[in-house]
């Protein structure tokens, strides 16, 4: 079963009062667009005897299968359109599952949801998937809208006119939900009214071209077979010579394929209008909610609608630095005792270690990222659900497009605040492939929740604890110019690549303005969880198994170097405190392991930035994942693992920590101005370039904006360190 | 013939569609439900001009960039 309906109109929220929690998401097979399925019991609860075995079926090889019992039905999620000619990589999934019966989500049936408030343009979808011959049922949603506009809508006038089963439904409150079932059921079993003879038939145009296409391809519908002329390209099912052959035939019948769909959309308008005016009855004017005029007023007010915006960015934030913090604190602290427990409880050895150095800590490493994430999403899903986010989208598409982005790029750069993990994959709503490859390079340049405990730390160490102007803290200003720096270097790297990158499509940003409504919590919730997961399962599994190697790559050292240079430590310390002993072996044994061996393997090459082996092992080890870099300080200066959150602790020994060559401190403004910028612009993240492979299909994106950024990274912490020293 | 366009209207001013003056853009436009002999209205103007909103027929917004709005004539 298939849920297909225009954008806004209510099929999200279908789909989601029919499945509830019975749904999970994955991709389309082949393509990276995002696949919401799930389960539904077809008939009445009371109607059902006993359950018989669940048949496991499998959706496509890859995809985990999903239970459907024999009453119950799987149902899929179609992106929402406003016609079948696709617009966007997205909506090409649809037309490609709906003219391919061997589609392993080909449906059954399909439910056509409509939005009543404008019925005229809802059933030109409508009218378009009838002709294709889908077994369908039409829900009338947002009845409740179109009768505060001043317009009733006769839905059995309505199902008479079209001859296919209507039902009114609300999808807000699932109101109509039995009836649709019932409606459903009798087109499954076949005894239900389906449109017959097309809306718009090609054939009367272009007789000759649909009779060969047909007969071509062994086909019984003009209206698919002018689907074959018009989408061949995006057919995943239809091999290059298939293709190639149809060129050919447009070629011989010289067909227009603008032209002509412009005159068939007009066509098919022309045939709604009677149908549209039998059925909508208006008592006097029509007009949106006052409401929705009025927010528009203030907030896409040219001073008003910035500073509205503002205040909503400074929420945001102070939600992802504040609030998390508690929920953070609390995970931070369990998971230490997780792994002091573990420890005690499992027998000493290497697989203790690596079970609690290696594993639990790599998964502690994800974890305490997810309350800023969560936070995060659910702010923007409430953004997005409530219709301010297309508000946004507008008033900063102008500046946006300067870049060579977009309205929509702010929704990831925001998000990427948190971790570019989610905010890329938020990129799927740019229909322009182009402007959205270039968000997808430069959202990591946002400085995400990962880089903050660097530039706490870096910061406490160089930038006085000071207050100036007042009332604004130095060091506040100082992070507040960091998360700058990214937004700036985002929008300039975007600009820079919008010169070299040809563009193949033109740019548009015609975006239907969504009424104001109150969020559906439901939807927060479940997009929270949503990107919550997404999060833990991608960037999870790679910060995991880094964290492993990381370990195997400190823990052990070519032949016994780290067991003799751990004997020498413990002789040299022998007076000392059994703790400071301790400290000074672990200090000793990363020196000598291959992370030590590499970190000077590298220092000539980071010289020139002012780093020295110690922080070429941070930065190796970081080079997966950068929020490592914290822990590995701490214990490269033999800090000990209790102290390692201890940020007070890990400064002191920066502090006290000598440059060999000039006597003065290492950790200088110059080098630490140089870390801090370096850690802005690096691309240490296994997981976003993870991602973005997988969202742009390919390694080609991904290395260049492994490049580019470690470039960007490099030379600037480069010239800051000139300037500085 | 005017030459009047969307893009031309006054904040408030009313004006019905007319024909359309780029083809791949006049699909998408058809599709959006924007069609001849609708009244539209500009709605309202994002900061520095563009892009703009606009109410079809009072059924509901779209917002489009000004080179967008440019290509749909009005009178």
């Amino acid at each position: 079963m298939a849920l297909v309906g225009n954008p806004n109109c209510g099929k999200s929220s279908l789909f989601n009062q029919l499945t509830g929690l019975r749904q999970k998401t994955g991709n389309f097979p082949g393509v990276t667009v995002e696949r919401k399925f799930g389960t539904f019991r077809l008939s009445h609860a009371a109607a059902q005897v006993a359950v018989s075995e669940p048949v496991v079926v499998e959706t496509t090889p890859a995809e985990s299968p999903i239970a459907v019992s024999p009453n119950e039905a799987l149902l899929v999620d179609l992106p929402g359109i406003y016609s079948i000619y696709p617009k966007s990589y997205d909506e090409q999934v649809v037309m490609d599952i709906l003219a391919n019966p061997s589609h392993p989500d080909y449906p059954d049936a399909v439910i056509v949801v409509a939005d009543a408030s404008n019925l005229q343009r809802n059933l030109l979808l409508y009218s378009e998937l009838a002709d294709l011959g889908l077994p369908m049922v039409l829900a009338l949603n947002m009845l409740d809208i179109a009768s505060s506009m001043n317009l009733t809508v006769n839905a059995t006038q309505l199902a008479m006119q079209l001859g296919v089963p209507v039902v009114k439904i609300n999808a807000r409150t699932g109101e109509g939900k039995e009836n649709l079932k019932v409606a459903l059921r009798q087109v499954l079993s076949g005894d239900s009214v389906q449109p017959s003879g097309y809306f718009f038939d090609p054939a009367d145009a272009v007789p000759d071209l649909i009779e060969e296409v047909k007969q071509t391809y062994d086909l019984t519908n003009n209206y698919l077979a002018l689907q074959y002329v018009c989408q061949h390209d995006n057919f995943t099912f239809l091999d290059q010579p298939k293709r190639a052959k149809l060129d050919t035939l447009i070629e011989k019948y010289g067909f227009d394929e603008t032209e002509f769909l412009a005159d068939e959309t007009i066509a098919r308008y022309e045939r709604l209008k009677p149908i549209v005016a039998k059925v909508v009855k208006a008592e006097g004017k029509t007009e949106q909610p006052v409401w929705t005029r009025r927010l528009d007023r203030l907030l896409l007010h040219p001073i008003w609608g910035y500073a509205m915006f503002l205040l909503v960015l400074m929420v945001i934030f102070q939600a992802v630095f504040a609030w998390a913090e508690y929920p953070m604190n609390w995970l931070d602290a369990g998971m230490a005792q997780l792994i002091e427990w573990t420890k005690e409880v499992l027998p000493g050895g290497v697989l203790n270690d690596m079970l609690t150095d290696g594993l639990l800590a790599g998964i502690g490493g994800v974890v305490i990222f997810i309350p800023q994430i969560a936070f995060l999403f659910a702010l923007v899903s409430l953004l997005e659900e409530s219709g301010y986010m297309a508000r946004v989208m507008v008033i900063m598409d102008r500046l946006m497009r300067r870049f060579g982005l977009n309205g929509k790029s702010v929704v990831p750069l925001i998000s990427g605040v948190a971790c570019a993990v989610p905010a890329i994959m938020s990129t799927r709503s740019i229909n322009n492939r182009y402007e959205r490859l270039l968000t997808i390079l430069v959202t990591p340049l946002m400085s995400c929740s990962a880089r903050l405990p660097i530039y706490t730390i870096l910061i406490a160490l160089v930038v006085p604890d000071r207050t100036v102007l007042g009332f604004l803290n130095l060091a506040g200003l100082v992070l507040l110019g960091l998360y700058l720096l990214g937004l700036v270097g985002a929008l300039l790297s975007a600009w820079l690549f919008s010169r070299f990158i040809t563009r193949k499509e033109t740019s548009y940003f015609i975006l239907e303005m969504p009424t104001y409504k109150m969020p559906r919590w439901n939807h927060v919730g479940i997009m929270m969880y949503e990107s919550v997961k997404s999060f833990v399962l991608e960037a999870g599994k790679i910060i995991v198994a880094i964290s492993i190697v990381l370990w195997v790559l400190a823990s052990y050292g070519p032949g016994d170097s780290m067991e003799r240079a751990a004997e020498r430590a413990s002789v040299e310390y022998a007076a000392a405190e059994s703790e400071v002993r301790d400290a000074a072996v672990a200090s000793a044994q990363l020196e000598n392991s291959y992370a030590g061996h590499f970190g000077k393997f590298i220092e000539p090459a980071i010289r020139p930035l002012g780093y020295d082996w110690k922080i070429g092992i941070a930065l190796i080890s970081s080079f997966a994942a950068r929020e490592v870099f914290v822990g590995t300080m701490a214990t490269i200066y033999s800090i000990g693992r209790d102290a390692e959150e201890d940020v007070l602790t890990i400064k002191e020994k920066l502090k006290k920590e000598r440059n060999p060559d000039t006597g003065g401190p290492m950790y200088s403004t110059a080098v630490s101005f140089s870390l801090l910028i370096f850690y802005a612009f690096a691309m240490m993240c296994m997981s976003t370039l993870a991602v973005v492979q997988r969202e742009t299909n390919g390694w080609k994106w991904p290395m260049v904006q492994l490049v580019y950024m470690m470039t960007l990274a490099y030379v600037s912490a480069f010239v800051v360190y000139q300037l500085f020293s | 013939m005017s030459k009047r366009s969307v893009a031309d209207l006054k904040k408030g001013e009313r004006a019905i569609i007319k024909s359309f003056t780029d083809r791949p853009m006049s699909l998408k436009l058809l599709e959006m439900g924007c069609l001849p002999g609708s009244e539209i209205r500009l709605d309202a103007v994002a900061p520095f001009g563009d892009p703009i909103c606009v109410n079809i027929g009072g059924f509901y917004s779209l917002s489009l960039r000004l080179n967008e709005a440019a290509t749909i004539l009005v009178e």
